[in-house]
C-alpha cells in the first residue's frame, strides 16, 4: 500500500498526487495526517481503495463513481455529495448533507450523521443509493427523496416505549417532500415528526430482506456485530404518492 | 490670473471627447545623437493642411541628461492655487528637488495660455524602483481628476511634452523647442472636429516613459476605457488617444516586449492566427484572448516613443497613411512623405507602414540614450 | 361537477362553406379543442383554445380563425381580463397559477430605449460583405497576465492558459431540460449549436445518450436536484454550469409536472416514472457564498481543472454584488437571466413579480466588477428575452460577453408563444413529451431553421459592427459609448451607465 503523508498539504496538491498515483496502477492508497483537506476521490472513478487518517474535509467522495473511501475519523460536510456509485465507509461521524443526491454506491456510517442528510437521493438500476447511518441523523432526514435507502440504527441509543415520544433516532420534518424510495429507522415514529404524504409502516430485519441486507453490509463494512438488531422493530417510510405536490399548482390550461 | 482661468474653461467646452484627424510626426537618431526641435517643427509645419489650429504638442527624449534619474512632471495649471494643490499631491510620493515655469514666449493669443509648469522630482522610496510606474501612474490620476484646472503632459525621466492649443508651428514657436536636443522626438497637429480642443487634449499622451501620437479616432474607446478602469487607470482627458497611452502602459507594466504590445493593440484576423506556426500562433492567440479589449479599432496611426525608441503602427485595415524614411542613423516617420522629404532630402529610402505591422526602431546605442 | 364560471379566452371560427371535412384540426390540436362528432361534422370546444395557432396554420384551406374573445367581463384597466380569469381559475381549483415562457407585463423595455451608433465622417464605416468582420468570442476564466518564456523574438506562452469555449457567433442555446422540451426538439439545438460553432445546454434534467455526437458544443447544468449528474455526464460537458436560478421563477426550484415524466425521462433523471421531478429552491450544499465557492472548486476538482465553470443567477436587486461574490467564489463565467428568461414551468405571479431586467443587470454588473477590477478575468453571459441581433449588440455594449437565447429559439421551431409549455400538450411538438406530438419536429428540420435565423443574426451584427466601423467584437464590449438612451430619467442612464441621445462622445 502506497503511503501519502498528507498533514500540511493544500488540497489541490493532495487531490493531484491521488490522481497521478491512481492513474499510474495503484491499488491502495494510504493517506495519512488528513485535516479538512476538501475533495478527496471528487470525480474519481475505478476499484482502488482509498484509506484516510484523521478528519477528511468536505465533500468528500463527491461526484465519484467507484473507489472505496474508507475514513478513520470523522467526515465534514457533504461526504457523498451527488455521487454515483463505490463505497464511503466512515468509522466516525458525518457532517451535514451527507449523501445529498447521491444516486449510487454505498455511504456507511459508524456513528451520527448531520442535518439534511440523504437530501434528494435518487437511484440507478445497476446501483442504488444506499446510506446507513450506524448513530442518528439531524432534521430533514431524507427530504425530496427520489429514489435508494436510508437506514438509522442507532446502534448505542436507548430508545423510549412511549407512543407519542420523539424518536432520538432522526429529527423533525423527516422524509418531507419524499417522492421515491424508502427510510428505515429503527424505533417507532410518531407522525409529528414526519413530514407531509409519507406511508409510516412497522417492519423488521428478519422480515424485510432488503433492510437486512443493507445491515449485513454495514456490518461487513465496518466490521461490526449487528446481529442484535434482527428482531427490532424499524419504521418504514415510503412515499405516499409520487407526486405529493401536485395540488399546489393548477396544471390547467 | 483669473482672465486666464476663464479663458480656460471657455475653451473647454464641458465635457466632450473629441474625435480628431490629425499629422502625426516622428524622429530619432539611431546612434543616440541629440538632434535640435527645430527639425521636428519643420515636419508639422509642412503638413500644416492636416490641422486646423486647435491642437498640437512635442515629446522630446533626451532632453534633460542634466536632471539624471529624476522625474520631470510637465503640467498645465489654471493658476498658481492649482499649482500649489498639485505640489501637495506631488510631495506625498516625491522628493520635489527642482522646479520653474516652463519657459514660453506669451506673445500674441498666448497671452493667455495657462500656466504651463515643470517639476523635477525623486521618490521618496527610491529603493522601491519595482513599484515607479504605479506610483507614477496613481500621482497622474490623481492630478488629472482636477481637468481641466490641473493636467500632466508628461512625467518620465529625461523626456518632456509640450503641447497646447494652436497650429504646430505656434506651439513650436511658443514652447521655444528649437532651444531643447532630443536623440528622438514627436510631433502632432491636431484636427478635432466639431468643437474647440483644449491644453490638456493636445498630443502628445506621455504617462511614466512613453509618449504617443496618434492620428484617427478609436471606435473602441469605450471597450478600452471600459477594460483599463479595472486596474486604476482614469479617463479623464476626453480624447480618445489618452486610452491609447494609458493601454500602452498598462501592456508594458505586463512586461510585454513592444512587438507583442502592438500585437495586442493591432491584433492579427482569426483567419491569419489560424495560418500561423504553433508557438506563435498559441502566444498570440493567447494576447488576444487575455488582452481582446485593448484592442484598438477603427483607423489609426501611432507612433510611440519611449526611452531608446520608437515603435510605429497602422490599424490592422490601414485606414491612415504612416510613411517611414531612413537616412544613416536617423529614422523619420510621419504622416505624409512630404514631411520626410523637408527635412531629408536626400532620404535613402521611403517606405509606407503596411496594416498592422509595427515598425520598431531603437537607437543602437541606447545606453547614450537611456537614463542608467 | 359544477360549470366552470370562466369565459373561453379564445374564439374559435370556423368557415363551413371552405372547410373540406379533413379532421387535420382534429389531429392537430394538442389540447382537444376540435373533436369528430362522428358524421355530424367538427364540434369546438373554445374553453380549451390556448391560441397557439396550430389548427389555423394547418387547415388545408384556410377555413379556421382564432381570435381572442372580447367580452369577458367588465374588466377595466385596474382589473384586467388576466386577473379576473386567474382569480376564477383558482376559485375553481385552489393552486398556484402556473405559466410558460417570460414574463409578459407591460414593464419598460431598456432594450428600446436604446439606439447604437454609427460612423460618419471621423471614421470610416466598414462594409462587412468584403471587409474581415470578426465575431468570434471566447467563454472562461482569463488570467491576470500573459505568462512568456523565451528570449525577445522568439518567445512563447509559458504556462497554458485556462480553458475556454469558443464561439463563432457571441450567442449560445439557454439551458432547456429533456423533460421540459422533446428529445427531437434538444437534438435540434445540438445539432444547431454544432453547425453554427455555438453551444447549446442540457438543462438540468441530465444527458439523453443521443446527444453524445454533439459534446464539444455541449454545456452540463448542475442543478439543486442534481438530475442525471455523474462522472460521464460532467466529462460530457464542455462547459459546466450550476444553476442557482432562473430570470423566470427566482428564488424557487424547477417542477417539472408528473404529466411530462414519461420512462425515459425518469431513467435520466434517476426518479420514479410519473412523478414530480422537483429541484429544491436552494442547493442544499449553498447556503452561503463559501459554499458556493465549494461546489465550483468540487466540479473542478471532479473534472480535473479541464473545464471552465459557469455560475447562472436570476438578476435580482442585488445582482452586482451577487456576481461579484460569484467571481471571487472562482467562477469562470457568470450568467445573469433577467426578467423576462422563459421557463417550462413557472408560477405566474412569481415569474411576473420578481426580478430585473437584463439590461439594467448586465450594465450594473459589468459597472460593478470593473470597479472592483475584476471583470477582465470572468466572462458575462446575458440571458432572459433577448429578441434581436440589435438587443444582443446592445447587452454586449453594456458589458456582456455573449447571450444565451431560449425564447427566440423555440420561436424559430415553430412556437407561437401560447404559454402553456407546463401543461405537455404543445402542439407544436416543442414543450412535450407525447410522442405523436413531438415528432412534428424533425431534428434536422429544427436545426436548418435555427442555422438560417442565426445566420441572419451573424450578418446583421456585422452590418452593425460596420457601421460602427469596428472589426472585432472585442471591441464592442462594454463599449456604452455606442448607445444612446431616448426617454429615460436621469437615474436610469446613470444605472446603465450611458448618455442621453444627443450629447457627444
Amino acid at each position: 500500500m502506497k503511503v501519502v503523508e498528507a498533514k500540511g498539504l493544500p488540497y489541490r496538491e493532495l487531490n493531484r498526487e491521488v490522481r497521478r498515483l491512481l492513474t499510474a496502477g495503484e491499488e491502495r492508497l494510504l493517506l495519512r495526517g488528513i485535516n479538512g483537506q476538501r475533495y478527496i476521490g471528487a470525480g474519481l472513478t475505478g476499484a482502488a481503495r482509498l484509506e484516510i487518517e484523521g478528519t477528511a474535509g468536505n465533500n468528500l467522495g463527491a461526484m465519484m463513481d467507484g473507489l472505496t473511501v474508507y475514513v478513520d475519523g470523522n467526515v465534514q460536510d457533504g461526504a457523498g455529495n451527488t455521487m454515483s456509485g463505490g463505497e464511503i465507509i466512515v468509522r466516525g461521524s458525518a457532517g451535514d448533507i451527507t449523501g445529498y443526491a447521491m444516486r449510487g454506491g454505498k455511504i456507511f456510517i459508524q456513528g451520527n450523521a448531520g442535518w439534511r442528510v440523504g437530501i434528494h437521493m435518487k437511484s440507478r438500476e445497476q446501483s442504488p443509493a444506499v446510506l446507513v447511518i450506524g448513530g442518528k441523523a439531524g432534521d430533514f432526514l431524507g427530504e425530496y427523496m427520489a429514489g435508494g435507502t436510508i437506514v438509522v440504527l442507532g446502534l448505542n441509543t436507548p430508545l423510549h416505549q412511549e407512543r407519542e415520544a420523539a424518536n432520538p433516532l432522526a429529527g423533525n420534518y423527516l422524509a418531507s417532500g419524499m417522492h421515491g424510495g424508502a427510510i428505515y429507522i429503527r424505533g417507532r415514529i410518531p407522525a409529528w415528526q414526519i413530514g407531509g404524504q409519507v406511508r409510516s409502516a412497522l417492519t423488521t430485519p428478519d422480515k424485510n430482506a432488503e433492510l437486512k441486507a443493507w445491515i449485513a453490509q454495514f456490518a461487513t463494512g465496518l466490521n461490526l456485530d449487528c446481529s442484535a438488531f434482527q428482531r427490532e422493530t424499524f419504521t418504514c417510510l415510503t412515499p405516499e404518492g409520487n407526486r405529493p405536490y401536485a395540488r399546489l399548482y393548477d396544471h390547467s390550461a | 490670473m483669473s482672465e486666464r482661468k476663464e479663458d480656460y474653461h471657455q475653451s473647454y467646452e464641458g465635457k466632450i471627447r473629441i474625435p480628431s484627424g490629425c499629422a502625426v510626426a516622428g524622429l530619432i537618431n539611431k546612434a543616440g545623437k541629440r538632434v535640435n526641435g527645430r527639425t521636428i517643427g519643420e515636419m508639422m509645419a509642412v503638413m500644416h493642411e492636416r490641422s486646423n489650429g486647435l491642437g498640437a504638442g512635442y515629446a522630446a527624449y533626451g532632453i534633460y541628461p542634466e536632471y539624471g534619474k529624476a522625474y520631470a512632471f510637465h503640467l498645465i495649471l489654471t493658476d498658481d492655487q492649482t499649482r500649489g494643490e498639485v505640489e501637495r499631491i506631488l510631495v506625498r510620493n516625491f522628493k520635489i528637488i527642482e522646479q520653474q515655469e516652463i519657459p514660453v514666449r506669451r506673445t500674441g493669443r498666448y497671452k493667455k495660455a495657462p500656466l504651463l509648469w515643470r517639476y523635477f522630482c525623486e521618490p521618496l522610496r527610491p529603493d522601491r524602483e519595482s513599484a515607479i510606474e504605479d506610483l507614477l501612474l496613481t500621482t497622474t490620476m490623481r492630478i488629472n481628476r482636477m481637468a481641466p484646472r490641473a493636467s500632466v503632459m508628461s512625467c518620465g525621466q529625461n523626456l518632456g511634452v509640450f503641447k497646447g492649443v494652436g497650429y504646430p508651428e505656434e506651439i513650436a514657436e511658443f514652447y521655444r523647442i528649437d532651444q531643447y536636443l532630443g536623440y528622438s522626438w514627436l510631433g502632432h497637429g491636431r484636427f478635432p472636429t466639431n468643437t474647440p480642443g483644449w491644453w490638456g487634449g493636445a498630443h502628445p499622451f506621455s504617462l511614466g516613459e512613453t509618449a504617443v501620437v496618434h492620428n484617427g479616432e478609436l471606435s473602441s474607446y469605450g471597450t478600452n476605457k471600459s477594460v483599463l478602469e479595472n486596474f486604476g487607470y482614469e479617463l479623464s482627458l476626453r480624447t480618445d488617444t489618452e486610452v491609447m497611452a494609458y493601454a500602452i502602459h498598462y501592456l508594458r507594466r505586463q512586461n510585454l516586449s513592444w512587438p507583442l504590445v502592438a500585437k495586442v493593440l493591432a491584433p492579427p484576423h482569426w483567419a491569419e492566427l489560424e495560418r500561423m506556426a504553433g508557438p506563435e500562433r498559441e502566444l498570440v492567440a493567447a494576447l488576444r484572448r487575455i488582452y481582446g479589449g485593448l484592442m484598438m479599432n477603427g483607423p489609426f496611426s501611432i507612433i510611440v516613443a519611449f526611452h531608446g525608441g520608437l515603435m510605429a503602427l497602422n490599424d490592422r485595415l490601414k485606414l491612415r497613411s504612416l510613411v517611414a524614411g531612413a537616412s544613416g542613423a536617423d529614422l523619420y516617420l510621419a504622416s505624409e512623405e512630404a514631411a520626410i522629404r523637408q527635412v531629408c532630402p536626400r532620404v535613402e529610402e521611403v517606405w509606407s507602414l503596411p496594416a498592422g505591422e509595427a515598425l520598431i526602431c531603437r537607437a543602437e546605442e541606447e545606453s547614450a540614450c537611456h537614463v542608467a | 361537477m359544477p360549470r366552470s364560471l370562466i369565459p373561453p379566452e379564445f374564439l374559435v371560427a370556423r368557415d363551413e362553406g371552405r372547410c373540406l371535412k379533413c379532421k387535420a384540426c382534429v389531429r392537430q390540436c394538442g389540447f382537444g379543442v376540435h373533436t369528430d362528432d362522428q358524421g355530424r361534422g367538427i364540434s369546438i370546444d373554445e374553453r380549451r383554445c390556448v391560441n397557439c395557432q396550430r389548427c389555423v396554420v394547418m387547415c388545408p384551406v384556410g377555413a379556421l380563425k382564432v381570435t381572442a374573445n372580447p367580452s369577458v367581463g367588465r374588466e377595466n384597466a385596474y382589473w384586467p381580463a388576466s386577473r379576473l380569469r386567474e382569480i376564477w381559475r383558482q376559485a375553481e381549483n385552489g393552486g398556484s397559477i402556473l405559466t410558460g415562457m417570460g414574463c409578459d407585463r407591460n414593464y419598460p423595455v431598456y432594450f428600446d430605449h436604446l439606439l447604437l451608433n454609427a460612423s460618419q465622417v471621423t471614421n470610416p464605416s466598414i462594409d462587412p460583405l468584403r471587409e474581415p468582420m470578426e465575431i468570434r468570442t471566447f467563454l472562461g476564466r482569463k488570467p491576470e497576465k500573459v505568462s512568456i518564456a523565451g528570449p525577445p523574438g522568439a518567445e512563447r506562452l509559458a504556462d497554458p492558459l485556462p480553458p475556454v469555449v469558443q464561439l463563432e457567433i457571441p450567442v449560445m442555446f439557454a439551458a432547456m431540460s429533456f423533460g421540459s422540451i422533446s428529445k427531437n426538439v434538444v437534438l435540434a439545438l445540438a445539432q444547431a449549436a454544432k453547425r453554427l460553432g455555438i453551444m447549446f445546454n442540457t438543462g438540468e434534467g441530465g444527458m439523453s445518450s443521443v446527444l453524445a455526437p454533439y459534446r464539444e458544443h455541449m454545456i452540463v447544468q448542475v442543478a439543486s436536484g442534481r438530475f442525471g449528474v455523474d462522472n460521464a455526464y460532467l466529462e460530457a460537458g464542455r462547459i459546466i454550469e450550476i444553476k442557482i436560478g432562473q430570470g423566470a421563477k427566482p428564488g424557487i426550484g424547477g417542477h417539472l409536472p408528473g404529466e411530462k415524466v414519461n420512462e425515459e425521462i425518469a431513467r435520466t433523471r434517476g426518479i420514479p416514472a410519473g412523478a414530480d421531478a422537483i429541484s429544491p429552491a436552494p442547493h442544499h450544499d449553498i447556503y452561503s457564498i463559501e459554499d458556493l465557492s465549494q461546489l465550483i472548486y468540487t466540479l473542478k476538482e471532479a473534472t480535473d481543472y479541464r473545464k471552465p465553470i459557469a455560475v447562472k443567477i436570476a438578476a435580482v436587486h442585488n445582482v452586482a454584488a451577487i456576481a461579484s461574490g460569484i467571481v471571487r467564489a472562482g467562477a469562470d463565467i457568470v450568467v445573469l437571466d433577467g426578467l423576462r428568461g422563459g421557463t417550462g414551468a413557472a408560477p405566474k405571479l412569481i415569474r411576473d413579480h420578481i426580478g430585473l431586467p437584463v439590461e439594467l443587470a448586465t450594465a450594473v454588473v459589468d459597472r460593478r466588477l470593473r470597479e472592483e477590477g475584476i471583470r477582465e478575468q470572468v466572462s458575462l453571459v446575458a440571458s432572459g428575452g433577448i429578441r434581436s441581433s440589435a438587443d444582443l449588440l446592445k447587452l454586449i455594449c453594456l458589458g456582456a460577453d455573449a447571450v444565451y437565447l431560449g425564447t427566440a429559439a423555440l420561436l424559430a421551431l415553430g412556437c407561437h408563444l401560447c404559454q402553456k409549455c407546463y401543461t405537455g400538450k404543445c402542439s407544436w411538438g416543442i414543450a412535450t413529451q407525447d410522442p405523436s406530438l413531438t415528432r412534428r419536429v424533425d431534428p434536422q428540420w429544427g436545426a436548418t431553421r435555427l442555422v438560417n435565423m442565426l445566420t441572419a443574426w451573424g450578418h446583421e451584427i456585422k452590418e452593425f459592427m460596420g457601421a460602427m466601423g469596428i472589426n472585432a467584437l472585442e471591441s464592442f464590449r462594454g463599449n456604452r459609448l455606442q448607445l444612446r438612451a431616448v426617454g429615460l430619467p436621469q437615474n436610469e442612464l446613470d444605472q446603465l451607465g450611458v448618455k442621453q441621445a444627443g450629447e457627444a462622445m
